[in-house]
């Protein structure tokens, strides 16, 4: 407990945890409103439709929690941490909690806002939260982002450069996953266990709304899992990653 | 009390620290003195526990660093003054650190206040002058009271007072029984705060002893003689057990004064053109002593290397 008040200590005592969570908000919430606003009487507003920015807000929580830990290596914080708390794996742990847990409260405030801010426009239309599939779609929203910052963090850990690590993680979610469609008979197959496809499947998938618009919400996923596994199955690519960067952060000299 | 025990850390094919054996006494100010390169800053992050030995071992009063519970109430140390995030303030900064080990929170305004940071606690450390957050450093060091105490080159880049201050300070935490070990690439401002010195060159032990002896062996007087019968003479000072060197035309005599030197001569029956005496700079014996373990040579005719040139920056 002591490790996690320490670790919620440095991230609120800097500035860029505020700034990137006032920006996902801004993005996400923002698309909502963009998406009700040009709602019309033929294609009214859906659930789905209010989480239309949730991608967007996605990369930048990645990227308030790369910058977490990188900022740590950047100004070498990381030494007087180790030095403060020689047990590596214990500090590391903390801070990913930390972080991960602020992603997916931000994750939830995005989500939710989205969704009240539509309700808000578009007071006749129907944005009952009833299905578990519109469940999923919001509340959701805070499970992958949470999920999305322990993979930054990694990330993060085994980069050490804030620059690197950004890159890794925006190249990776917005150009590799779907370049990979584009290999000749297996980029497909590939592309349905790429983890961010994967986590899509959990906020997009099932019941099956592959009949319904392009405006009425995110495109959808192509992995075959069902949407709980496929939450279950990005957790634990989250954690493979974090096992590993734990292992080198432990290795390597600070 | 700090140990090191054939300490080594290999960088690929550089061997930073090479089997570096030392002890740092408690309730004196040791030195870690040693040309930029030499190892110090290495040496000191392994005994912190920070980078993992080649080979060896480094002990904090028998123990690794890694293995103390709530390190920082063993051991305060300040190895850069910037390990700091720009943003924090000087508060938050030493608040989380405090948290860590379970130091209670007042100890946060105790020692900002021995520091003299007190008026400016809140503010970003960022804007920090070298001095300040050299302060700053020196008040996360102190913060769990230790009994050792790291310090790395902690006067670089500080002012006349700066400097005073961190050795009148350094002095009194031994004076409290404490073990300070602080490094330095300068003897003469390790001969004012250093009651031992440890001296290291490319990672090698150069020598441990106290700072009066190191420096009364570094500084020997010398006595320089010419003479046409250089060889006579060189003969008869060999037979007198003096150590002598070859210095162009003349010859540098050890553990004799001019005027032994002289009679030798006369009874030698040697002309002599030059009989003077040679008093060394602390630095130049320090150079001579670390000369063939600096890592970085610079390019300069023999003698004409002024102390400020011993190679500088961290």
């Amino acid at each position: 407990m002591t490790l996690l008040a320490v670790e919620r200590m440095k991230l609120f005592t800097t500035r860029s945890p505020w700034w990137c969570a006032v920006l996902a908000l801004a993005v996400t919430v923002g698309f909502a409103a963009l998406m009700a606003g040009t709602a019309s009487a033929e294609s009214p507003i859906t659930i789905a439709a209010t989480q239309f920015g949730y991608g967007f807000g996605l990369m930048v929580v990645m990227v308030m929690a790369a910058l977490a830990i990188t900022t740590e290596y950047r100004f070498s914080t990381i030494r007087a941490t180790f030095q403060a708390i020689p047990n590596r794996t214990a500090a590391l742990l903390a801070k990913t909690t930390v972080v991960a847990l602020l992603a997916a409260v931000i994750g939830e405030i995005a989500a939710f806002g989205s969704w009240g801010i539509a309700t808000v426009i578009e007071p006749t239309a129907d944005l009952a939260i009833n299905t578990p599939f519109e469940w999923r779609a919001i509340a959701g929203i805070g499970a992958v982002y949470g999920f999305a910052a322990v993979i930054a963090v990694s990330v993060g850990v085994l980069v050490r450069h804030s620059a690197g690590a950004i890159s890794v993680l925006l190249i990776w979610t917005s150009l590799l996953e779907n370049l990979i469609m584009l290999i000749p008979r297996v980029g497909r197959d590939i592309h349905q266990w790429l983890p961010f496809n994967v986590a899509h499947q959990f906020v997009t998938g099932d019941p099956d709304p592959s009949a319904r618009a392009i405006q009425d919400g995110p495109g959808l996923s192509d992995a075959v899992l069902s949407p709980w596994p496929a939450l279950a199955y990005f957790a634990g690519f989250a954690v493979v990653l974090l096992v590993i960067a734990l292992t080198v952060a432990n290795k390597r000299d600070a | 009390m700090i140990e090191a025990v054939g300490l080594t850390k290999r960088y690929g094919k550089t061997l930073a620290v090479d089997n570096l054996s030392f002890t740092v006494p408690a309730g004196r100010v040791t030195g870690f003195l040693g040309p930029n390169g030499a190892g110090k800053s290495t040496t000191m992050r392994m005994i912190l526990g920070l980078d993992a030995p080649t080979g060896g071992s480094a002990l904090i009063d028998g123990k690794h660093y890694r293995d103390l519970h709530h390190p920082l109430r063993t051991v305060g140390a300040l190895l850069d003054a910037k390990w700091v995030h720009p943003n924090r303030s000087a508060r938050a900064h030493l608040q989380w650190m405090a948290k860590s080990n379970k130091l209670p929170a007042k100890r946060v305004d105790e020692v900002l206040e021995i520091v003299g940071l007190t008026s400016v606690a809140g503010k970003r450390a960022g804007g920090f002058s070298l001095g300040m957050s050299q302060r700053l450093g020196i008040a996360a060091a102190l913060l769990g009271d230790p009994q050792v105490l790291l310090f790395d080159e902690p006067v670089n880049g500080l002012d006349p007072e700066g400097i005073l201050w961190i050795r009148k300070f350094m002095h009194r935490l031994a004076e409290e029984g404490r073990t300070v070990f602080v490094s330095s690439h300068l003897l003469s401002e390790m001969a004012l705060t250093a009651q031992e010195l440890v001296v290291i060159g490319r990672g090698k032990l150069i020598s441990q002893s106290s700072t009066e002896d190191f420096v009364a062996q570094a500084t020997e007087n010398t006595v320089r003689v010419r003479s046409p019968q250089l060889a006579a003479l060189r003969t008869a000072l060999g037979r007198a057990g003096v150590s002598i060197r070859d210095e162009g035309e003349s010859l540098i005599v050890s553990g004799m004064d001019c005027a032994e030197v002289g009679e030798l001569a006369a009874s030698t029956g040697a002309v002599l053109h030059e009989l003077s005496p040679q008093r060394g700079s602390l630095e130049e014996a320090f150079m001579q002593l670390t000369g063939d373990s600096v890592e970085y040579h610079t390019e300069i005719a023999d003698g004409q290397v002024p102390a400020t040139l011993v190679p500088a920056g961290k």
